[in-house]
C-alpha cells in the first residue's frame, strides 16, 4: 500500500525524508567546474545536429543541402506524437545531410544535419505565447513539443508526453539533485537561473495540475538551494527539498522513494505512483520556449577533468563538436597517455570515439580525466564479498547477474530482473575486484533486446511462411478443380460429340449404301447411247499409245517449266538468307536504329520475296492453265495433266514456305536478343515523340546493351554450369 | 471355501477397478485430446524460421517435426550454437557441435538485389520462403529488407546472378555494448 498524500505532507513538513536502499559516496570533485559562472561559447564553424536525439522516432527532414537556415528554424517535422523536431542552432547554410558519428557509445554514424555558421546568429520569427494561461493546453502542449523539448537529464523522453498524463498527479517532482561526480551544469544553471527554472514550473503546474510540487536539492549545492527558495518563496505549494548527498539520488525512482517513499513498479512509471519528474535544464527550456518561443538550441555542458586547464560550464549549442569545447578550455593531452574523453560523467557516461562527437539534447558534461583521476582496467575474479549487493540501489543481487550475464544464460539473469537495473555503477564502484559490472549487464541487456526483436521477427517469418503455404496450397487446389472441371467438360462434350459421330459415320454409311445402290439402279438401267459412246471413247483413248506419247510431251513441258519455277524460288530463298546474314552482323555492331530500317527493308524485302512466290504460283497457275488448254487440244491426257499440276503446286507451296521460314528466322534473328523489348522499344517510340530522338536512342542502346550483357552472362552462367557439371560427372 | 471366495472377490474388484479406469482414461483420451505434438510446436519455436532448407528438410517446421521423431539437433546453421544448446535443453540430450555437413554459422545477411541488372523473371519471388520480395513480371524487383531471413535461397535461381547476399548493417540500435567500462578511482 503506497503512502497516503497527506502522510507525505506530514512528514515533509517536519523536514523527515525516507532514504533508498544502498547507494555510494563518491568523491564529489564539483568544485572543479562550479566556480565561474557559465560562459558562452563562440559559435563553431560547423555545427553536426543529429537528427533523432531523444527515445522515440525521428522526423523527417524538411531541409535541403545547399538551403539558408535561420537560427531555431525547424529542421525535421512528423506527425508521430513520439518525435519531437530538432533546430538549427544558430544561421547559416545547410552543408550536408549525412551520417556523422553520433554521441552514442557505439559512435556509429546517424543522420545528421550539417550546418556551416555564417556568424551572423540571426533569429527566425518566434512565436512566443505570454498569456499560457489563457490557451487551451493542447496548445501550450503543441507549443512545447515545437520547440523540440525532451528530457534534458539522460533518458531524453519527449516532454510534451509526460506533461499530459492521463492520471491525477499528487507531486510534480523537479529534479535538481545532479549527483554523479564532476557535473556542475544544473547546479550553475539553478543558482543563475532560478527564476526562470520557477517560471517553467509554473507552465507545467499549469498542464499537470499536481496537488503539490516538490524541488529535490542535494544538500551539497547551497547556492542553488538559496536562489530556489527565493525564487519559489511567493509559491506556497513549491517546496525545496534538500536531499542527502549520496549516489544515486538523481535517479528517478530513487528520488521517488526519498521523497514519498512510493516504490515504481518494475516496467511501470512514476505516473502509476502519482508522480512526475522534471530536470531543471528541462523547466528552464519550457520557459524559454513559452516565454519567448525559443526551441531548444543550446544548453549548459560541463567541461571538466584534471586535463582540461580552465574547467567550467558552457553554454553550448546542440551539435556543438566536442572539440571545440575542449579547444576552448585548453585541453591537454599531458597526464593522459591516450586521449579518453568521456560524455557524461563518470559513473554512467561513455568514452567518446571521435572528437567530432556533438553535443545533444541530453549531454550534460564533457570529461577529460587524467590518468591518475580514473583506476585502469585490473579485472580480477568475483570474491562473493557481496559489497555490490549492499550498495545496489534497486536492491538486486548484482553478483548473480553478473554470474549469469557473464555466461550468458540470459534467461537466468532476468529471473534476477536484469532490467530493472538502472545501471548506475555503484556495485562497479565498490567491486573490490574491479569488475565493471555494469559492463556486463549492458552486455546482457543489448543481447536480450536484440534475442527479443530476433524472436519477433522469426514469428514473423513463421507466420508468412505458413501463409505462403496455405496460399500455394489453396492455389493448387484451385487449378486442379479447374483441371478436374475442364476434364469432367471435355469428356461431356465427348460422350455428346461421339454419338454425334456415331450417327455421323452411320449416317455416311447409310448415304453409302444409297450411292451405291444408285450406281447399281443406274447400271442396270437401259443404257444411254450417247453416254456409252463417251465412256466408251475415254477409255479407248486413254489406251492408245498416241494419245500416252502426246501426254509425255505434254508432261515433260511441265517439268521444264515446273523446275524453272524451283530454281526461282530457291534463288529468292538464297537472297533472304544472305540478307539475313548481313542484317546479323549489323546487330552485333549494336546499330540498332539502323538496324531497325534495315529489318523494314528485309521486311520488304521478305515481303517482295513472297510476292516473287505468289507471282511464280500465279505463273504456275498460269502454265497450268496453259497446260490444260494444250491438254484440252489433246483432249484425253487430262489424268496426267492434273497429277502435274498438282506437283507444281506442291512446289511452289514448298517455295512459299521456305520463303516464309526464312522470313521469320530474320525476324527471330531480330527477336533473339531481345525478345522483350521488340515490344518495349517501339511503345516508348511512340510514346515519347516529345523527348529529343537522341537520348531515346541512347536510352534504348542502353537497354540493349543491358539486355545483351545479361543474355550473355545467363549464357555464360548455364555453360558455366555445364561445365560444372561435366566436371562433377568426370571424376566419378 | 472361504479361501476361493476371497480369491474371487479380490479378484472381482481389481476387474471392476480395471474397467472403471479404463472406461474413464478412454473417454479421457477422447474428450482431452490433443491434436497436434506439443513438443513440435516447441521446437518450432526454437527454430530461427529463417526457412533455409540447410537442414535437409523443406522449411523450419518439418526438420521441428524430424528433430521431434528423433532426428540430431545440430543441422541448423543459421540458428547456430545457441539453438543447438536450446534445443538439448529441451529435448534433454547432450549439445553437440553443428553438424559441418550443413553449413557453417555465419553472420546475419540479408538479400539484396541489383536493381539495374534485374531483367524481371520472378525466379527469386518463386524462391522466396517467406514472400520477402517484390516485384512482377518483366517489372524490377527487390527485397523487404525487413521480412528478409537471409535463407539464400533466392540467390541460385537468378539467371544473371544480380542478388547478393550482404550483412546486415550495425546499427546503435541494435549494437551490443562493448567497450571498456570508466572505473573511477576515490582520490583523497
Amino acid at each position: 500500500m503506497q503512502n497516503s498524500f497527506e502522510d507525505i505532507m506530514e512528514k515533509l513538513d517536519n523536514h523527515e525524508l525516507w532514504d533508498f536502499p544502498g547507494g555510494v559516496f563518491p568523491a564529489e570533485r564539483k568544485t572543479l567546474s562550479n566556480q565561474t559562472p557559465i560562459g558562452k561559447l563562440a559559435i563553431p564553424a560547423r555545427l553536426y545536429v543529429t537528427v533523432k536525439q531523444h527515445i522515440g522516432v525521428e522526423g523527417q527532414i524538411i531541409v535541403d543541402v545547399g538551403q539558408k537556415v535561420l537560427k531555431g528554424q525547424a529542421l525535421t517535422k512528423s506527425m508521430n506524437p513520439f518525435a519531437v523536431p530538432i533546430h538549427a542552432p544558430t544561421s547559416g547554410e545547410i552543408a550536408a545531410i549525412h551520417k556523422h558519428v553520433s554521441a552514442h557509445p557505439s559512435g556509429f554514424p546517424e543522420l545528421t544535419i550539417e550546418i556551416s555558421s555564417d556568424q551572423e546568429d540571426r533569429w527566425t520569427k518566434l512565436f512566443p505565447q505570454i498569456d499560457y494561461q489563457n490557451q487551451p493546453t493542447m496548445q501550450v502542449l503543441t507549443a512545447i513539443c515545437d520547440a523540440g523539448i525532451s528530457g534534458m537529464g539522460g533518458a531524453g523522453f519527449p516532454t510534451h508526453i509526460k506533461s499530459s498524463p492521463k492520471k491525477d498527479i499528487d507531486f510534480l517532482i523537479i529534479n535538481g539533485i545532479e549527483c554523479e561526480p564532476y557535473i556542475t551544469s544544473d547546479d550553475r544553471l539553478m543558482r543563475e537561473h532560478a527564476w526562470q527554472i520557477r517560471q517553467g514550473i509554473d507552465i507545467l503546474c499549469h498542464l499537470l495540475k499536481p496537488k503539490h510540487v516538490l524541488i529535490g536539492i542535494e544538500h551539497n549545492k547551497p547556492e542553488a538551494i538559496e536562489a530556489l527558495q527565493v525564487a519559489c518563496r511567493e509559491n506556497t505549494n513549491y517546496r525545496v527539498c534538500i536531499i542527502p548527498t549520496k549516489y544515486p539520488a538523481g535517479g528517478e525512482k530513487q528520488l521517488i522513494q526519498v521523497l514519498t517513499n512510493r516504490e515504481v513498479p518494475a516496467q511501470g512509471l512514476p505516473v502509476d505512483v502519482g508522480v512526475i519528474m522534471h530536470n531543471v535544464g528541462t523547466c528552464f527550456a519550457i520557459a524559454d520556449a513559452i516565454f519567448s518561443g525559443k526551441p531548444l538550441i543550446e544548453r549548459v555542458v560541463t567541461v571538466t577533468g584534471e586535463a582540461v586547464e580552465n574547467p567550467g560550464n558552457m553554454w553550448a549549442l546542440i551539435g556543438t563538436p566536442v572539440s571545440d569545447l575542449l579547444a576552448h578550455c585548453n585541453y591537454k593531452q599531458t597526464g593522459q597517455n591516450r586521449p579518453n574523453i568521456i560524455m557524461g560523467g563518470p559513473m554512467m557516461g561513455f568514452s567518446v570515439t571521435s572528437d567530432l562527437v556533438p553535443v545533444v539534447k541530453t549531454t550534460n558534461c564533457i570529461l577529460a580525466p587524467t590518468d591518475n583521476e580514473i583506476a585502469g582496467n585490473n579485472e580480477q575474479p568475483c570474491i562473493r564479498c557481496s559489497a555490490c549487493a549492499d550498495v545496489c540501489p534497486a536492491s538486486l543481487l548484482p553478483q548473480q547477474l553478473f554470474w549469469h550475464s557473464k555466461a550468458k544464460e540470459l534467461d537466468k539473469a532476468q529471473d534476477y530482473n536484469l532490467f530493472d537495473c538502472i545501471e548506475c555503477g555503484a556495485c562497479a564502484y565498490v567491486c573490490p575486484s574491479e569488475i565493471p559490472l555494469v559492463h556486463y549487464y549492458r552486455i546482457a541487456k543489448s543481447e536480450i533486446r536484440v534475442e527479443q526483436e530476433d524472436k519477433q521477427k522469426s514469428d514473423k517469418a513463421r507466420e508468412r511462411f505458413e501463409k505462403r503455404e496455405a496460399r500455394l496450397i489453396a492455389e493448387q487446389q484451385a487449378r486442379d478443380e479447374k483441371h478436374r472441371l475442364a476434364a469432367q467438360a471435355r469428356k461431356q462434350a465427348m460422350a455428346s460429340n461421339g454419338n454425334t459421330a456415331k450417327d455421323k459415320i452411320a449416317a455416311a454409311l447409310a448415304r453409302a449404301k444409297a450411292k451405291k445402290q444408285n450406281a447399281s439402279i443406274v447400271n442396270e438401267k437401259p443404257i444411254d447411247p450417247t453416254e456409252v459412246t463417251l465412256a466408251d471413247k475415254s477409255v479407248q483413248e486413254v489406251k492408245t499409245d498416241e494419245s500416252n506419247t502426246s501426254t509425255k510431251a505434254a508432261s515433260s513441258n511441265q517439268r521444264v517449266q515446273a523446275a524453272i519455277t524451283r530454281a526461282k524460288a530457291k534463288k529468292a530463298a538464297a537472297e533472304v538468307t544472305i540478307t539475313q546474314t548481313e542484317l546479323k552482323n549489323k546487330i552485333n555492331t549494336g546499330q540498332i536504329i539502323e538496324n531497325k530500317r534495315e529489318i523494314k527493308h528485309q521486311g520488304n524485302d521478305v515481303k517482295f520475296a513472297s510476292k516473287q512466290a505468289s507471282e511464280v504460283k500465279m505463273k504456275d497457275q498460269a502454265d497450268v492453265n496453259h497446260s490444260l488448254h494444250t491438254a484440252d487440244v489433246s483432249p484425253q491426257p487430262q489424268k496426267q495433266v492434273i497429277t502435274d499440276s498438282k506437283q507444281l503446286k506442291i512446289t511452289t507451296a514448298v517455295a512459299k514456305a521456305k520463303a516464309k521460314h526464312e522470313a521469320q528466322k530474320i525476324a527471330n534473328s531480330q527477336d533473339v536478343p531481345n525478345p522483350v523489348p521488340a515490344a518495349k522499344v517501339n511503345s516508348p517510340q511512340t510514346n515519347i515523340s516529345v523527348e529529343p530522338a537522341k537520348t531515346q536512342e541512347q536510352q534504348i542502346d542502353m537497354k540493349k546493351r543491358r539486355i545483351a550483357a545479361a543474355v550473355a552472362k545467363a549464357k555464360a552462367k548455364k555453360s558455366a554450369q555445364i561445365e560444372a557439371t561435366s566436371k562433377k560427372d568426370k571424376p566419378s | 471355501m472361504s479361501l476361493s471366495f476371497a480369491i474371487l472377490t479380490a479378484l472381482l474388484a481389481i476387474g471392476l477397478l480395471a474397467l472403471f479406469f479404463g472406461v474413464v482414461l478412454g473417454f479421457a483420451a477422447v474428450k482431452f485430446k490433443v491434436e497436434s505434438d506439443p513438443l513440435v510446436e516447441q521446437i518450432d519455436q526454437i527454430l530461427p524460421q529463417t526457412q533455409c532448407g540447410q537442414c535437409g528438410y523443406p522449411g523450419c517446421k518439418p526438420y521441428a517435426e524430424a528433430i521431434a521423431n528423433g532426428d540430431e539437433i545440430n543441422k541448423c546453421p543459421p540458428g547456430g550454437d545457441i539453438t543447438i544448446k536450446k534445443l538439448a535443453d529441451l529435448m534433454g540430450v547432450e549439445p553437440k557441435s553443428l553438424d559441418a555437413a550443413h553449413g557453417q554459422e555465419d553472420i546475419k545477411k540479408i538479400a539484396y538485389i541489383r536493381e539495374d541488372e534485374c531483367i524481371g523473371c520472378t525466379k527469386c519471388i518463386q524462391a522466396c520462403p517467406v514472400d520477402a520480395i517484390l516485384g512482377a513480371a518483366k517489372q524490377m524487383h527487390t527485397v523487404i529488407a525487413d521480412e528478409c531471413t537471409g535463407c539464400d535461397l533466392c540467390v541460385d535461381p537468378c539467371p544473371v546472378d544480380c542478388i547478393d547476399m550482404l550483412p546486415v548493417a550495425n546499427s546503435s540500435s541494435s549494437w551490443r555494448w562493448d567497450i571498456d567500462a570508466i572505473p573511477i578511482k576515490q582520490i583523497v
